[in-house]
């Protein structure tokens, strides 16, 4: 694994000796994330978001799991149980604002770390299986995500659960029993409600064990860097330990201060009043919306209003899908040797466009449907796919790239040498 | 010991102990991931709120009612005669899901138009039985969630629904009282 020059895990002391022979965990640590991890020098902050989702995964399982000790998963006492959870148990607010804005927080910092790999490339030979497990981990958090907003039983609770499951009845033939098997009933209802808290608490753990698979692959070829150029050297690494713990510390330690400001000063400005309204089955609240991360989607879903061949419906339905589904053969679809976006000017272009895209997607997908904002979803969605379909496959092709630095050393040092020079003199003088 | 393999090539002893162990572990995975499935299923509590009663009789023309079957919301309107002169004009060819007000109604009660009301885009309930609420461009139901429009036939006109909604299983028990289910 990793660099010939990575240093062995050495215990210092006979207790460490003893159980390093017996279970080599602490050698694993070691090599994991510690000084026997070399990594490239020149990671720049983009890459502290990798551990921040760890962090974050961490938070809401730790926050989950207690607030599990007091919500039940009753239709008639579920809404309750929350209302208990936020007035009567001791810090309950609390724990609960931290679950609500953990989740918000965990898809921030995935999606600055899925963006992160989309500019510098991390999707291409020979990382595409730690993109791919990063996908996979990605649609488990959308899962675990939909089904914990559903545990309130708050009107958007319920209504969020009726719309995202009838995503499967849009399937010819096989898709209304399907969406019945999934409900368990006709509506969401106690059968619904009872199974989602069982995967809830399940699937966190299923991501826990697929970022496992995810940091596994990633430490064969080890961290892609912001030149994207291999590693050649041990002049081009530094070990994890002490650098990067003491970069990612620094980091997190301001991540979480932006995270407090958020859960103490306006825990319900990501949220949507309405979910404070106990779930009611005989009326939809006119504005269904779901959470802001899920706000592209919503927007892509919308965008499809007629018929051309498949019913608009289905449509819908299968571009939703299809645009998560899309970043999995992205490593094909780029098929550019130079993998960080520093050293293509026009990709470069076309990736601010992308993002400014799916802003414009979240924008239509939060907001109320007018024919504007539905004109507006059709023109970015139709943009998100040709940018992948499209543009990258062409870029990729004509595309006339900067000049590589020859080692990520070189490019990190350039300028070292006229900053030792005396003042006055541009060349130091040897 | 028997010779493992067969004079003649037939199959060896071992092999056939082999495909026979692991297909019976197959039907045991089998008979074991069955009931994991259809646990899901609806149970015998939920099947059982077939069928519903409901009193027609304070629906004046123009109005219309929501009631509840097997936990969803069922439209019971009582169209106004330009309501049903609306829903006849329509040339039905030109509809997304093809359907006249007369097949979505019972014989001689085409005034009582008693559907699902649920959305047939993603399940959402249309607004318009209740007074006043929005009824949409074409005077039947309108869906907020993502905008469907349905006709006074409750037909499919605009939006992402690809069906009309959807007329349940009913019978006129009296003048007054249907049964549905
Ligand atoms: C629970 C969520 C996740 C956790 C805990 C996690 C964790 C990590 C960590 C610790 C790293 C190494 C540090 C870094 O490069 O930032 C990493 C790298 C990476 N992750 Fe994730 N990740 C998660 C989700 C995702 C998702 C959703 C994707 C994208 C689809 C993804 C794609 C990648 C890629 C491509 C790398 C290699 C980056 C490089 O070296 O350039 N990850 N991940
Ligand atoms: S659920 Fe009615 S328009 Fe989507």
């Amino acid at each position: 694994m990793s660099f010939a020059w990575a240093k062995p895990y050495e215990p210092k002391t006979g207790l460490g000796r003893w159980f390093d022979e017996r279970l080599p965990l602490p050698r694993l640590v070691y090599g994991a994330i510690g000084g026997g991890y070399p990594v490239p020098r020149n990671l720049n902050y983009w890459w502290n978001f990798g551990v921040a989702a760890g962090i974050f995964l961490t938070v809401q399982i730790v926050t989950g799991i207690v607030l599990a000790m007091h919500y039940y998963a009753s239709a008639d006492g579920a809404f309750n149980s929350i209302e208990h959870i936020m007035r009567d148990v001791n810090a309950g607010w609390w724990l609960r604002y931290a679950h609500m804005n953990g989740a918000s927080f965990f898809f921030i910092v995935v999606y600055v770390h899925i963006f992160r790999g989309l500019f510098y490339g991390s999707y291409k030979a020979p990382r595409e299986l730690v993109w791919m497990l990063g996908l996979v981990i990605y649609l488990l958090m959308m899962a675990t995500a939909f089904m914990g907003y559903v545990l309130p039983w708050g009107q958007m609770s319920y209504w969020g659960a009726q719309v995202i499951t009838g995503f499967f009845s849009a399937f010819p033939v096989v898709g209304e029993p399907i969406r019945v098997w999934l409900l368990g009933g006709y509506a969401p209802d106690q059968a619904a409600l009872t199974r989602f808290f069982s995967l809830h608490y399940l699937l966190p753990f299923v991501i826990a064990a697929v970022t496992v698979l995810h940091i596994w692959a990633l430490h064969i070829p080890g961290s892609n860097n912001p030149t994207g150029v291999d590693v050649k050297t041990e002049k081009d690494t530094l070990p994890f330990h002490p650098f990067y713990t003491a970069k990612d510390g620094w980091f997190a330690g301001a991540l979480l201060f932006a995270y407090c400001v958020l859960t103490f000063f306006a825990p319900n400005y990501l949220g949507h009043p309405d979910n404070y309204i106990p779930a009611n089955p005989l009326a939809t609240p006119a504005h269904i919306v779901p959470e802001w991360y899920f706000w592209p989607f919503y927007a892509i879903l919308r965008s499809f209003t007629v018929d051309v061949i498949i019913p608009a419906k289905l449509w819908g339905v299968t571009a939703m899908f299809g645009s998560i589904l899309l970043l999995f053969f992205l490593p094909w679809l780029d098929k550019s040797p130079v993998r960080s976006g520093s050293y293509r000017p026009v990709f470069k272009r076309f990736f601010g466009l992308l993002i400014l895209d799916v802003l414009v997607l979240g924008y239509v997908g939060g907001a109320p449907i007018t024919p504007l904002n539905i004109a507006l979803g059709q023109l970015a969605t139709a943009y998100y796919f040709a940018h992948f379909l499209i543009i990258l496959p062409l870029v990729s092709k004509f595309e006339t790239p900067l000049p590589l630095p020859s080692s990520i050393s070189e490019s990190v040092l350039h300028g070292e040498k006229a900053e030792a020079a005396p003042i006055g003199q541009t060349k130091p003088a040897n | 010991m028997v010779s493992q393999v067969g004079e003649d090539h037939s199959l060896r002893r071992r092999d056939f102990i082999n495909i026979a162990a692991v297909s019976f572990a197959g039907v045991g995975a089998a008979a074991v991931v069955l009931p994991l499935v259809s646990q899901m299923s609806p149970s015998a509590d939920v099947l059982a709120l077939a069928s519903t009663e409901v009193d027609i009789s304070k629906i004046a023309p123009g109005q219309a009612i929501k009631t509840v079957w097997r936990k969803q919301p069922v439209f019971v309107r009582n169209l106004t005669p330009q309501e049903i002169a609306a829903a006849n004009a329509v040339d039905v060819s030109t509809l997304r899901d093809p359907q006249t007000l007369a097949e979505r109604t019972k014989p001689g009660k085409m005034n009582w138009l008693i559907t699902m009301g649920v959305c047939t885009h993603l399940g959402c309930i249309p607004l318009g039985t209740g007074e006043g609420e929005n009824r949409g461009p074409f005077g039947g139901y309108f869906c907020p969630c993502h905008g469907s429009a349905y006709d006074t036939a409750a037909r499919i006109r605009q939006g992402p629904a690809p069906l009309n909604l959807q007329v349940p299983e009913y019978a006129f028990t009296s003048d007054t009282v249907v049964t549905i289910g």
